[in-house]
This record gives structure tokens, C-alpha cells and sequence, in this order.
């Protein structure tokens, strides 16, 4: 099959491939340019472990052929540490213990960065609606809902409050 | 991860360009945000030789509010559709029904085009290769020739629409511009989606839904202005995000003093299309009082015709929609006091 030379934006710098035409851009993060912090889950647009950042919007690399990200801007999970300091989303996943085996996790923390891009003080509801298409099946949710408080706060320059009261936040969830 | 089938996909930038790609490429799909085509490709479920992408026609990424109504492009964004404030301050059914289509990052995705032409499901359908041909393929793929959901359908096929948008544009006397090789048309959405629904005796069903001619796409959806009418959308999933609809319901009422002047009722995942309840409006004229529940219950009865998924049965589904029909008809009533 033809290949074509697709233009974008990778994590800030520009990047030139040459793909067929049916690649998938999950398929090329990982297998063609070794960026495997973006996984694997499903395959069908169902988990949100394969979530990277287009023109600053959540999107599933899963179902975006590469050529649709032609002239885009493309962030995926190794472009949020700057210098080896975590991102203050990441911080707060890793503070808050919002991972268990992690394979959801950059999912998560990419958007949870869209989020936060738009929105620096989310409620719950708000989390777990920017959230809605990222599955985990470890956690249950809550550590997750604590880290992007915590980096919610770390963006308005505010120091995260400590750990939340947690019987009374899972009563709550269950009403 | 098996690789995609090979195919070549074409990028025009005018419809006059994507019209004459669709003629060159009679096998061609057309490719919007990919939630629901490439999830198919991904599976086997199809394997078109050309996709024609239409993110690039930038005719087709306007919406237009005015006193004559609405005008959505095909390419628009269903997050842009759910995030506008003159559809959520008019239309607040075609607004929310964007809103709680899938999750967000799908909604990111997704076009108001492929919303519209979203392709049946059916839990003998939606899966991958290898579980279709233990099963002997059913009759929506080219390879197999029975109806599993419905084993005695005698070639009909039961998958079933699950779109949310249409039900919500049906209440404004929804419409489809359509470009071809014949040029472009404009057809309602009742005669658009002819998926078999009890009452109306169309010949469609799940495989043959739509009223689309070969090398046709969507350009537009339009609705008429809301006037008087105070509408909203419900939904039922398993789960509160991603998921398809057990069902879903749009409704749309005028009321005058203590009297229903109109009503409107369209549900989704229930049958091989949006359902408009035919006689709906007949029930306007009096009180919402427990003969109008009744009559929407015998409507719903009448008309509505769910499958079983994995999760649900046939029946509940129905019962579902019809509950959620009333509540949402009574809620609205008494918004629009």
C-alpha cells in the first residue's frame, strides 16, 4: 500500500512520518516512534487507555488514523513531564495513589489534563464527567478523584489538601 | 493487534470534491470521527477499499440558529452541538441528546453526520471476527443468512438504531439535505429512516435503514423553530458514560393553561430506527390527566418492538422507554407552566 507524509505536532516538536494510509495513531505512538506510554486496551473505543491530547482536546488513538492528525497539535503522556519533574497531574496520581496496575493510568492523566486546561476548579461531577470515558478497573475511582483535586489545586497555586475523609465521601457516592 | 485491512482513504476539502471521490469510489465509506466505522473496520464487520474523510470540508462545520430554525453541518462536532448555547436555550433535546451521546472524548470525536448514520447493533453483530463465525455470521453481514435475535424473522434483520440525535430533531420536524449524484435533496427524517417499525408498514429493517441512494451523503440536519414547544431528552445506559442506550427519549410539549397543546415523542434504541410515536399529537388537547398517560403507554405498546441485548431483555427495554417517556412528558409539563 501507498505511504504518505503526514505533518504534525508532537508533543511541541514538529514531526514528519511516513505511514500508509490505514495506520492507526495509537499503532504508530507505540510500534513506529516507541512511545509506549500511550496503551493498549480495548481496541474498540471503549476503555480511554489509549487517550492522547489533539488541538488540547481528549481523543482516542485507537480510532484516529494518523493522516486525521495532519497540521494537529498531538500530546500523549511523555510530553507532560518537563526536566524530569513529574506534571502536576501526574503528581497527583502518584500522591494520591490514583494508580493501581496503571495500564488506564495515562489515559486518565491525559484527561484529566484536558480538563484542567479548561477548568482549574472541577467538582466531582465535573471529574466524572471529563473522566467518563476512561475506564479503570482496579481503583475504583475515588483515588482517582483525589489526584486531579490535588492537581487541580497545585494549578490554581494552592497547596492539595490532605487526604479527604473517605467513609464519608463513599457514602455520598453510593446515595 | 491484527493490522487494518489495506485501504486508501481520501481527504477532499470542497463537496464538489468529496461528491466526485464518492463517484469514483462507489465502494467508498465516508469517515466522520471514526467512533462507530472504525470500531466495524476494526472487527471485519466491513472492509471498504476507500474512505473519504470529511473533516476538511469546512462547508459542512457551521450551525446556524435563526427564526427559521436550525442548521447543523454534517462535520460538526457533538461536543460543539452539546456546548452551544442558542441549541441549549432552543432546542434543549437536541443539546442534551449531544451531550450524553457515548463519553467525552468520543463526543470530541464524533460527527452530527455519523450520529445520524450511526449503524444498527445488535449483540450478533457488534463483535469481532472470530466470535461472528463461531456463531454462523447472521443476516446483516454479507455471510450469514439468519436473524439470531429473531430466528423465525424470515430475512428481516432486528438490529437496532441507536442514534440520539434524530430522536431529538424528529420533535422539529427534522430534516436531511443530501448530496448525490443527482444533486442535492432535502428529506424529512420520518421518510429517512425506513427501518421496519410496526405501524407504518415500511418495508426497511436493520441492514436496509436508511433512504439513502448509492453515492449520496449527508451535507446538513435541520429543524424547524421550537415556537411554543419546551422539549428534553432522557436516556437509560448500564452505565452513565460511553455506553449505547437501552433506550432512549425525546419529548417535546406546548402547553396551554392547565391543557397539553401539543405533543411530540420520539425514542431511540428500541427499534431499527428512531421511533416517532404516530399519534402522539392525537393525545393533546386536554389535561395530562392518567387517559393521556395511558394513551402513551398504548402507543409505546403499539410501536416500540427492543430486541435483547447483553444485558437486557426485549421486554424491559420497552418497558423502559415507556416510563421514561411519561416521566420526562410530565416533567416537561410542568416546565412549561
Amino acid at each position: 500500500m501507498a505511504k504518505r507524509i503526514v505533518s504534525f505536532t508532537l508533543n511541541g516538536k514538529a514531526h514528519d512520518g511516513v505511514v500508509p494510509d490505514n495506520t492507526l495513531l495509537l499503532d504508530y505512538l507505540r510500534e513506529g516512534l516507541g512511545l509506549t506510554g500511550t496503551k493498549t486496551g480495548c481496541d474498540g473505543g471503549e476503555c480511554g487507555a489509549c487517550t492522547v491530547l489533539v488541538e488540547g482536546r481528549a481523543q482516542l488513538s485507537c480510532l484516529t488514523l494518523v493522516g486525521q492528525v495532519a497540521g494537529k497539535a498531538v500530546e500523549t503522556v511523555e510530553g507532560l513531564s518537563h526536566n524530569g519533574r513529574l506534571s502536576d497531574v501526574q503528581e497527583g496520581f502518584h500522591m494520591k495513589l490514583g494508580a493501581q496496575c496503571g495500564a488506564c493510568t495515562p489515559g486518565f492523566v491525559m484527561a484529566a489534563e484536558a480538563l484542567l486546561r479548561c477548568n482549574h476548579r472541577p467538582d466531582d461531577d465535573d471529574i466524572r464527567e471529563a473522566l467518563g470515558s476512561n475506564i479503570c478497573r482496579c481503583t475504583g475511582y475515588i483515588k482517582i478523584l483525589d489526584a486531579v483535586h490535588h492537581a487541580a489545586a497545585r494549578r490554581r497555586g494552592e497547596e492539595p489538601a490532605p487526604y479527604p475523609p473517605l467513609p464519608d465521601r463513599v457514602a455520598g457516592h453510593v446515595a | 493487534m491484527d493490522a487494518l485491512h489495506s485501504f486508501e482513504v481520501i481527504r477532499p476539502h470542497t463537496v464538489e470534491e468529496a461528491l466526485a471521490a464518492r463517484q469514483a469510489h462507489p465502494e467508498s465509506r465516508m469517515i466522520g470521527g471514526g467512533t462507530d466505522l472504525l470500531v466495524n473496520i476494526r472487527r471485519q464487520i466491513e472492509t471498504p477499499p476507500v474512505l473519504i474523510d470529511t473533516n476538511d470540508l469546512a462547508d459542512l462545520k457551521s450551525i446556524d440558529v435563526s427564526g427559521n430554525g436550525l442548521v447543523i453541518g454534517a462535520s460538526v462536532r457533538l461536543f460543539e452541538v452539546a456546548e452551544h448555547p442558542e441549541i441549549r436555550r432552543l432546542y434543549p433535546a437536541v443539546a442534551k441528546a449531544a451531550g450524553t451521546i457515548a463519553g467525552p472524548t468520543q463526543r470530541n470525536m464524533g460527527t452530527v453526520g455519523g450520529n445520524i448514520c450511526l449503524d444498527t447493533r445488535c449483540i450478533y453483530y457488534n463483535q469481532s471476527e472470530w466470535w461472528r463465525e463461531a456463531n454462523d455470521h447472521c443476516l446483516k453481514t454479507e455471510l450469514g443468512d439468519m436473524c439470531h435475535v429473531a430466528p423465525k424473522s424470515k430475512g428481516v434483520c432486528f438490529a437496532t438504531y441507536s442514534g440520539d440525535l434524530a430522536p431529538a430533531m424528529l420533535l422539529f420536524d427534522g430534516e436531511i439535505d443530501l448530496l448525490g449524484p443527482n444533486g442535492e435533496r432535502t428529506v424529512s427524517m420520518r421518510d429517512f429512516f425506513t427501518g421496519y417499525s410496526r405501524q407504518d408498514g415500511s418495508t426497511g429493517d436493520g441492514i436496509d435503514y436508511m433512504a439513502i441512494e448509492p453515492g449520496e451523503f449527508v451535507l446538513r440536519i435541520r429543524a424547524s423553530a421550537p415556537g411554543t414547544l419546551v422539549s428534553g431528552y432522557e436516556k437509560i445506559r448500564i452505565r452513565r458514560s460511553i455506553e449505547y442506550p437501552v433506550a432512549g427519549c425525546a419529548a417535546a410539549v406546548a402547553r396551554d393553561g392547565n391543557a397539553l397543546a401539543d405533543l411530540r415523542i420520539a425514542i431511540t434504541g428500541t427499534n431499527p430506527r428512531p421511533v416517532f410515536l404516530e399519534g402522539a399529537a392525537d393525545l393533546a388537547g386536554g389535561a395530562l390527566d392518567d387517559a393521556a398517560v395511558q394513551g402513551i403507554d398504548d402507543l409505546c405498546k403499539d410501536q416500540l418492538m427492543s430486541m435483547k441485548t447483553t444485558f437486557t431483555p426485549g421486554h424491559y427495554r420497552r418497558r423502559v422507554a415507556t416510563k421514561m417517556a411519561i416521566k420526562l412528558v410530565r416533567e416537561l409539563f410542568e416546565a412549561a407552566a
